[in-house]
């Protein structure tokens, strides 16, 4: 089977300043991948070197929500299907939904339990359910492979595993980056640390602890 | 941190307020006038006692009708070409020459083809300000979030990506600075007025000149409380119900013929140079005679016109300055407490619905032809406005618990933390004050305008256009000189447009206008 994701020997980085060296992988489909470092080590550019490698399959969670705080979180989800229908009929659903996209779209919120805020106003929302939007956004892009910066950083524990599990449900291939080891155990099959923009270390899940992880996050809250 | 090359704070004051008293020598400065004192206390007395019943209704009406219409058409074509400015040039240029000629100017040419019609008026206002809306709009495009534009799936068409993750994101501040802009539009029909058209500036005119106080003074009132009110009838539901309306009332064209036959009439023979207009364009000698016609029009309007225009600009300019430092503590709650907060209210009503043009001519009037009205119209209305905002940001410096008061506070905290800020201010109005010193050589200073108006009068539009794409060089320079110095000056990141200032209202508002607050320094 071919591999879902593979990069050879990339490296990249920000206005001149290298953040990620030399990373191979490989990353077949159906896996859920958690990539794990203390903030800094690159796992945010390795999710945006992904995204931009594979525009065609993939649907990107960025860690700032990214949303239009004007629109309504309908249309905020319904952005995550723009490439599905003519421009036409983006333009009328921005004025006058339809009731099978309205329809479709309160499906994914119910997934993610926020389908009572359909119609409000995505700046007015708090910065759990702005989360949960942009989760929605991606799950109603249905691409197969999910790339999740930090996807329930704002939730509490419940609610991180509730949306983590619908978003594994959704999507063939999951890759999360997180900063707390224990989710990243607990929903993930293998874990990628990254420190300094290399890979340190590249494991099933089941193979390493809460207390092996732990002294690479030195200094920071877990 | 200020330091920049050679060009300080400091030094570039120097160098401004230098050339200035250098002009000084070269300005007309003397009044003319028999008896001015006599006619300001007829002034005085007609402003007592405004004559309400003697306003003109329609020219009120047809104000509005052209303002609206003239800043709707401007505020589509500015938007449109606001999304190609960051990818062509071409488009870039086309914005900047449309926004370097005056309002006026294109009134005047515009006349020669539409005649005195509701499509001179309208046109003249959305000409310059879709200019000026491109510039502004691509610059808030610019600054936007463009968060969620990254995460939209890859083949989302242009529109949609626009229509979703554009769009929405700087609605509000659009719609706030096209609101703004009709206010700006109000004053430029006033001052249409003033060439003919049947706007508020017409009646003015010949009051003013007739001495007719009382009703000039009613009629600027009904001005004054049009613009005080805008925030209560122009409101973004409303703008439809404008628009329409003011299609309905506008006045029927006093006109000169049909306006294809102008038209064909203006590009095929008006403006283009007389040397080639008779000779054929296969000879070397109408080519010839086509460079002595430039060299002449250049040698002796151009070049002289330009002289008297930077002499007009770089006093009014300097003296707007001082005016804008004498001012601010007046309207700021730091030096006189809350009277101080309600003067500066009444300055900037007044300074902003009162236009430069319309002032000059007044004192015109009053004084006698000479650079001085010119000098005061300009500093004071634009000294009061960079004055007011200087005041406003007084208002908000953060100042320590044992800060000194009075002359101390002004000399040691307020004015060294603004400087940078007014110095921002004063460069970027530098241009707007150089158009109008050009403009104002309709009213007979001898700057640019003055060529143009004799040009236009002589039906010589070959020569006016000529020296109209002068002026347009000309500001388009200054802008440019203007942008330079701000960034060796390290302060082209902060705010100079009068509506990022405007009091908000509503909460939302004010996230929309954090990031400009945000680009302060802190100095």
């Amino acid at each position: 089977m071919a591999a879902a994701i593979r990069l050879d020997r990339v490296s990249a980085g920000y206005d001149g300043t290298p953040v990620l060296h030399d990373i191979t992988l490989s990353i077949e489909p159906g896996e859920r991948v958690g990539i794990i470092g203390r903030s800094g080590a690159g796992k945010s550019t390795l999710l945006t070197t992904i995204y931009r490698r594979y525009p065609e399959c993939t649907a990107l969670i960025p860690q700032a929500s990214a949303l239009v705080g004007n629109l309504s979180v309908f249309h905020n989800v319904f952005m995550g299907c723009l490439d599905r229908h003519s421009t036409l009929y983006n333009l009328r659903t921005l004025v006058w939904p339809p009731a099978g996209e309205i329809a479709a779209v309160a499906r994914v919120l119910e997934a993610v339990g926020l389908e009572e805020k359909l119609f409000a106003k995505a700046g007015e929302l708090s910065g759990g359910q702005q989360q949960r939007t942009s989760v929605a956004r991606a799950m109603l892009n249905a691409r197969p492979i999910v790339l999740g910066d930090e996807p329930v950083s704002a939730l509490d524990r419940v609610q991180a595993g509730d949306v983590l599990r619908v978003l594994s449900e959704r999507h063939e291939t999951k890759i999360f980056a997180m900063h707390d080891i224990r989710l990243a155990l607990e929903h993930t099959d293998r874990i990628i640390l990254l420190e300094g923009g290399r890979i340190l270390l590249d494991e099933p899940s089941t193979h390493l602890s809460y207390e092996r992880l732990l002294p690479h996050f030195e200094g920071e809250p877990q | 941190m200020r330091r920049s090359g050679f060009l300080t704070y400091g030094s570039a004051t120097r160098i401004f307020v230098l050339a200035a008293i250098v002009a000084l020598p070269f300005a007309d400065l003397t009044v003319s006038a028999l008896h001015p004192g006599a006619e300001f206390r007829r002034l005085l007395a007609g402003v007592l006692s405004p004559a309400f019943s003697a306003i003109e209704i329609w020219s009120v009406v047809w104000t509005v009708a052209f303002a609206v219409l003239g800043v709707a058409a401007g505020g589509t074509a500015g938007l449109i070409l606001a999304l190609f400015f960051d990818r062509s040039r071409l488009v870039r240029l086309a914005a900047a020459f449309l926004r370097s000629v005056h309002e006026l100017f294109w009134a005047l040419l515009l006349l020669q083809i539409t005649g005195l019609s509701p499509v001179t008026g309208i046109l003249a206002i959305a000409l310059p300000y879709s200019g000026i809306f491109a510039k502004v709009f691509a610059e808030l495009f610019e600054e936007a979030d463009k968060s969620a534009e990254t995460v939209l799936p890859h083949r989302t068409s242009a529109l949609s990506r626009f229509a979703f993750a554009r769009f929405p994101v700087v609605a509000q501040q659009l719609k706030t600075y096209t609101l703004y802009r009709l206010e700006c539009g109000l004053r430029s029909t006033l001052v249409l007025g003033f060439v003919g058209l049947p706007t508020i500036g017409f009646h003015l005119e010949s009051y003013f000149k007739e001495g007719h106080y009382a009703e000039a003074a009613a009629l600027l009132a009904t001005f004054y409380v049009l613009i005080g009110t805008r925030r209560l009838w122009a409101r973004p539901w409303t703008v439809p119900v404008l628009a329409l309306a003011s299609l309905l009332v506008l006045p029927e064209a006093s006109g000169n013929g049909s306006t294809w036959s102008n038209l064909a009439r203006f590009f095929g023979h008006d403006i283009i140079p007389a040397p080639l207009r008779s000779g054929s364009l296969w000879q070397s000698e109408s080519w010839r005679a086509l460079g002595a016609w430039a060299w002449r029009i250049t040698a002796h309007q151009i070049a002289p016109g330009t002289v008297q225009t930077l002499i007009l600009a770089q006093i009014a300019l300097v003296a707007a300055g001082a005016l804008a430092l004498l001012l601010y503590p007046m309207v700021s709650r730091r030096f006189l407490g809350q009277i101080g907060h309600y003067l500066g209210r009444a300055m900037l009503v007044v300074t902003r619905s009162t236009p430069e043009y319309m002032l000059a001519y007044l004192l015109l009037q009053l004084m006698g032809p000479s650079m001085l009205p010119a000098i005061i119209a300009l500093s004071l209305h634009n000294g009061a406005i960079i004055g007011y905002l200087l005041g406003r940001q007084a208002d908000q410096l953060p100042l320590r618990v044992d800060a000194p008061a009075g002359a101390n506070l002004y000399f040691y905290q307020t004015t060294p933390s603004l400087y940078g800020q007014f110095l921002a201010y004063l460069l970027y109005r530098w241009e707007l004050i150089l158009r109008e010193s050009a403009i104002f050589g309709i009213l007979g200073v001898k700057t640019l305008g003055y060529y143009v108006d004799a040009a236009i009068s002589e039906l010589r539009l070959d020569t006016a256009a000529l020296l109209i794409v002068g002026v347009a060089i000309l500001s388009m320079s200054v802008d440019t000189l203007s942008r330079n110095l701000r960034r060796r000056l390290r302060i082209e990141a902060l705010p100079v447009r009068l509506s990022a200032d405007h009091r908000v209202s509503s909460p939302r508002a004010t996230e929309a206008y954090e990031p400009a607050h945000a680009r302060q320094p802190i100095v």
